[in-house]
């Protein structure tokens, strides 16, 4: 999904006035032909996300579209102040594209986690979330928000389905209870089910939430995040800071969210 | 003096007759952008060519204020009710409600990081002309996202940014070389003046400076005194 973002980047960058792109050093280096070809349209303002938000609203205010990158934990929680002012407080709009999604980078530990970042959007008006479950939809995800003035979040995982889908998909029709899977969720979903009759629904788009009331929602980051939209069950990333390393598959274990966990958690609700 | 234009809107918003306009440490250096300094106007508010202040010391707006209804950028009856349930104008300035605000400011330390965006987005558009003019007061630059912006402008050469800081020495910590080494210390040109003579602000907000932001330290009493 990262090399997708970067290449559509790159093209949007070639194909769109509008576009810049502002980096915190994080994807500077595969991002680098967007330095020299567009060197008006591209930043690195170095290891500085206050500051890369700052410019992104500043960007913005001045109509450009700007779009600013890093990992979660840092463009997200540590410049949680930069979005609410910057951006949302001054009426200016931007492209926030994330990876680190929740504990993809479990070998450097909890600082470089951040299975928070869609609570702490939620509690600003106005974000729409992104969370792609395929490379494919990274590049129409990204296209569409370069076309409008909105406050997007695009949520880049390295975990990732077998293949794309639109947002709403019936992926596994049933007669029985409906699950929502949010993006990169979707694969262990439709393992866990495998054989039961649930209703599979696949969304990469749960800000603004469509999910129907009944429903269990299984969702890549925290869990209990959507819980205030609507009444529904949620199944997540749990509420711990393990002080463990290892690897994602490993905390995806840890945290409930493996096929095999996912099916008895499933069968328990 | 010229500032007298402003003295009955500062009295009329804040109601306070006692205090002399210098109870104000910002006024005479808005004064000087707003007189004789900054190509804006009430009519051409959304120019893109217009050149930009951004009052990243939210606080205190009052000298802000009275200067832009002296200047015809809002009606002179707002200022009867700052703060109200229905005014426009709060403690600290929104520039959803305020016509000519650049910024929504108040929490410290957010002007110039938005001043280095909008230094970019103007000239990622070919728009030369416009200056780019930030106001600061002396405390908030112990912030530290002032100093992510102070070192990114001074690394990137942004000449056309030029940084006000209205030194009342309200910190509570100095600076041991001074404040404007702040700056320079990061490539910036750096001018210290007499917050109050409005010839030294004027020289110092005009002079060339190329190739480097530039910032200002205008020294007014000390807050309280």
């Amino acid at each position: 999904m990262r090399q997708a973002f970067i290449d559509t980047t790159l093209k949007l960058l070639d194909e769109d006035p509008r576009a810049v792109a502002v980096l915190a050093e994080i994807s500077a280096e595969p991002l680098g032909k967007a330095f020299a070809d567009h060197p008006e349209r591209a930043f690195n303002v170095g290891i500085r996300e206050q500051l890369m938000i700052g410019v992104a609203g500043g960007l913005a205010l001045t109509g450009m579209r700007p779009i600013a990158h890093s990992y979660a934990t840092f463009l997200i929680d540590r410049a949680y102040e930069q979005i609410k002012l910057d951006l949302g407080h001054q009426g200016a709009g931007a492209i926030l594209v994330s990876v680190g999604a929740s504990y993809d980078g479990s070998t450097a530990g909890y600082t470089h986690m951040s299975p928070m970042d869609v609570a702490l959007l939620d509690t600003l008006p106005g974000w729409q979330v992104h969370v792609p479950g395929h490379p494919d939809e990274v590049v129409r995800l990204l296209r569409a928000a370069m076309a409008h003035d909105e406050k997007i979040y695009i949520r880049l995982s390295t975990k990732e389905n077998s293949r794309a889908y639109v947002d709403g998909a019936v992926v596994k029709p049933g007669s029985g209870r409906t699950v929502v899977a949010v993006g990169p969720m979707l694969d262990p979903v439709l393992e866990a089910t495998s054989g039961l009759d649930f209703h599979v629904v696949y969304t990469n788009t749960p800000r603004p939430l469509r999910v129907v009331d009944g429903a269990i929602l299984v969702e890549p980051y925290l869990e209990g995040t959507s819980a205030h939209l609507g009444r529904f069950d949620s199944i997540g990333v749990k509420r711990v800071d393990l002080h463990r390393y290892g690897s994602p598959k490993d905390h995806a274990r840890w945290h409930g969210l493996d096929p095999e966990s996912l099916r008895a958690r499933l069968l328990a609700i | 003096m010229a500032v007298a234009a402003v003295e009955p809107l500062l009295t009329r918003l804040t109601g306070d007759e006692k205090h002399a306009p210098s109870a104000h440490s910002t006024l005479d250096v808005l004064w000087v952008l707003y007189d004789r300094v900054l190509d804006v106007s009430p009519d051409r508010l959304d120019d893109p060519d217009r050149d930009r202040f951004l009052l990243s010391k939210g606080h205190g707006p009052a000298a802000y204020y009275a200067v832009l209804a002296a200047k015809g950028f809002i009606p002179e009856a707002w200022l009867d009710d700052l703060a109200g349930a229905g005014s426009p104008l709060g403690h600290h300035p929104d520039r959803l409600r305020v016509p000519g605000v650049e910024i929504s400011s108040g929490s410290l330390g957010h002007g110039l990081g938005l001043a280095i965006g909008t230094v970019l987005g103007l000239r990622a558009q070919g728009l030369t002309k416009p200056r780019v003019f930030v106001l600061l007061g002396d405390a908030e630059l112990d912030e530290g996202s002032n100093h992510e912006a102070i070192a990114y402008a001074g690394a990137s050469y942004l000449d056309c940014i030029t940084a006000v800081v209205v030194d009342n020495q309200s910190a509570s910590y100095a600076w041991p070389h001074g404040l404007a080494s702040a700056f320079t210390v990061h490539g910036w040109t750096a001018e210290t003046v007499d917050g109050r003579d409005h010839e030294a602000i004027h020289r110092a907000l005009t002079g060339a400076h190329p190739g480097r932001p530039h910032a200002v330290v205008a020294r007014v009493e000390r807050k309280g005194s």
